[in-house]
């Protein structure tokens, strides 16, 4: 059964990470962690303010060692990268990847790592390349990639670049991927 | 056709990875005393893997057998593990509220001990030096910088930093309440910016690994930040217990944005200093 949902985005994120949080419905069991890219000096704990109004489940900013539970979304911290253990998060300052702190590419090779094929990995719109090779790993582990179809996407770099990098299980429009994880997690799971 | 893996086989690969990781550990430690096994598994595993594709090899395995019969390789590897990626003044909120909290008390010292652990190259103890300069508490200052690598200690102790960081460097220097020009404490010489000797006139830079080796002084301050992120909680507990042996009676402890001694068994025997900033003092 899965146990994690990674969503990754960039330019453009914002709105598609609570647009797809927001389709995600409470029965949807495992948790969710969330890399987007964010300015060092932006404002803690907007986003989570801001995601926390449109969803009904507890969002919450990542500290170093932070457990992971069912249900909850997780947000990484600006300037750190954010890495899934077995069980909790842990924090990295390592160098930028693609440019990017957190880097999605850092979040879903750990996830991939420590979750294997219980990952659902989830690409959204950007201007950049980052989250292509993690998504790929998740893949290569036995996990579940979705990538936000790159026509009706705000900047499609992002999405194109996962799609070169792997076989996506799904390439969908914002309005479709809460419901297909849905159909993953519960539908799935009761017919299994 | 390409078939996938089944799931039994992806479990399978997983689990010989986590063995030849568990034996590289295990080498590294028996054969160079260096004890990586109680690091959080995610970075290290990234970091290691870097190593392996450096090296021009595919396994954690075939890495291991080069650390055992080739030095060289290991020093690498060393290099790898402990160079904590840091910058000058980095969360300039931090150096304010050191500014507004802490020098106050350090100002009823006749003398005060400070300890940056895991310094790294260090542009922090560069920063605080700055920091307790503008503030006149430097001259009866002395700071231990100490990391587990002799070769990032070099660079410290050397006090040059990439000259196109300059810029990013003096933006946060002004948000940390700097109050002179920043380009006073350097001078640029070809592409690095070499700092004033004198801002480590009273600084000692030594090898210490905060795995396996005791406390040594006792401090007023230890500056700690960014570094334990990448242990594991048993090791971490264990360090915030040689922190908590080696700070005097009301001494401070400065974490990273996101450490905190919540949850630690050292929790009770500190007061909030300032809760964003993550810096506590010891009461108890």
């Amino acid at each position: 059964m899965y146990e994690l949902i990674c969503i990754g985005a960039s330019w453009g994120g914002l709105s598609a990470i609570g647009r797809v949080l927001a389709d995600i419905p409470t029965a949807v069991d495992p948790a969710i962690v969330v890399a987007q890219h964010r300015h060092v000096d932006s404002h803690e704990g907007a986003l989570g303010e801001l995601l926390g109004l449109r969803i009904d489940r507890p969002v919450r900013d990542v500290e170093d060692k932070t457990p992971i539970a069912r249900r909850n979304v997780y947000l990484a911290p600006p300037d750190y990268h954010l890495l899934v253990e077995r069980g909790w998060f842990s924090l990295s300052v390592d160098e930028r990847v693609q440019y990017a702190r957190p880097s999605i590419d850092v979040l879903f090779e750990s996830a991939a790592d420590a979750y294997g094929s219980a990952v659902i990995g989830v690409i959204l719109t950007g201007a950049n390349e980052d989250g292509a090779a993690g998504l790929a790993a998740i893949k290569h582990r036995g996990g579940v990639a979705i990538i936000q179809d790159p026509i009706g996407a705000e900047r499609r770099a992002m999405p194109d670049a996962a799609i070169a990098a792997t076989v996506a299980d799904a390439v969908l429009p914002l309005d479709a991927i809460g419901r297909f994880i849905y159909g993953l997690c519960v539908e799935v799971a009761k017919t299994a | 056709m390409h078939t996938e893996p089944s799931q039994a086989s992806h479990a399978a690969m997983q689990e010989l990875e986590d063995i030849e990781l568990q034996l590289l550990l295990e080498g590294v430690f028996r054969r160079y005393g260096f004890d990586f096994r109680e690091y959080a598994p995610a970075s290290l595993r990234r970091r290691v893997r870097r190593r392996v594709h450096a090296e021009g090899l595919t396994t954690f395995a075939g890495l291991l057998d080069k650390l055992l019969h080739d030095p060289a390789c290991m020093e690498r590897l060393l290099l790898d593990l402990s160079i904590n990626v840091t910058s000058m003044f980095r969360d300039p909120t931090f150096y304010l509220a050191f500014r507004e909290k802490v020098v106050p008390q350090l100002r009823t010292y006749p003398f005060t001990r400070i300890w940056v652990a895991g310094c790294s190259t260090g542009e922090e103890v560069y920063s605080l030096a700055i920091v307790l300069h503008e503030e006149e508490v430097y001259e009866r200052t002395r700071i231990y910088a100490t990391d587990i690598n002799e070769s990032v200690l070099e660079r410290a102790r050397a006090g040059v930093f990439p000259l196109d960081k300059m810029r990013e460097y003096t933006q946060n220097y002004i948000k940390a309440g700097g109050m002179e020009a920043f380009s006073e404490y350097y001078v640029a010489a070809y592409d690095g910016a070499q700092f004033h000797r004198s801002l480590v006139e009273n600084v000692v830079f030594a090898q210490h690994n905060l795995v396996s080796d005791r406390s040594f002084n006792e401090f007023n301050v230890v500056v700690c930040r960014n570094v334990m992120i990448y242990f594991d909680k048993t090791l971490q507990n264990r360090v915030h217990g040689l922190f908590y042996e080696s700070l005097a009676h009301l001494g401070v402890l400065a974490l990273g944005h996101k450490e905190s001694i919540r949850f630690s068994p050292y929790e009770e025997r500190y007061e909030v200093l300032d809760s964003s900033e993550k810096v506590y003092r010891k009461v108890a």
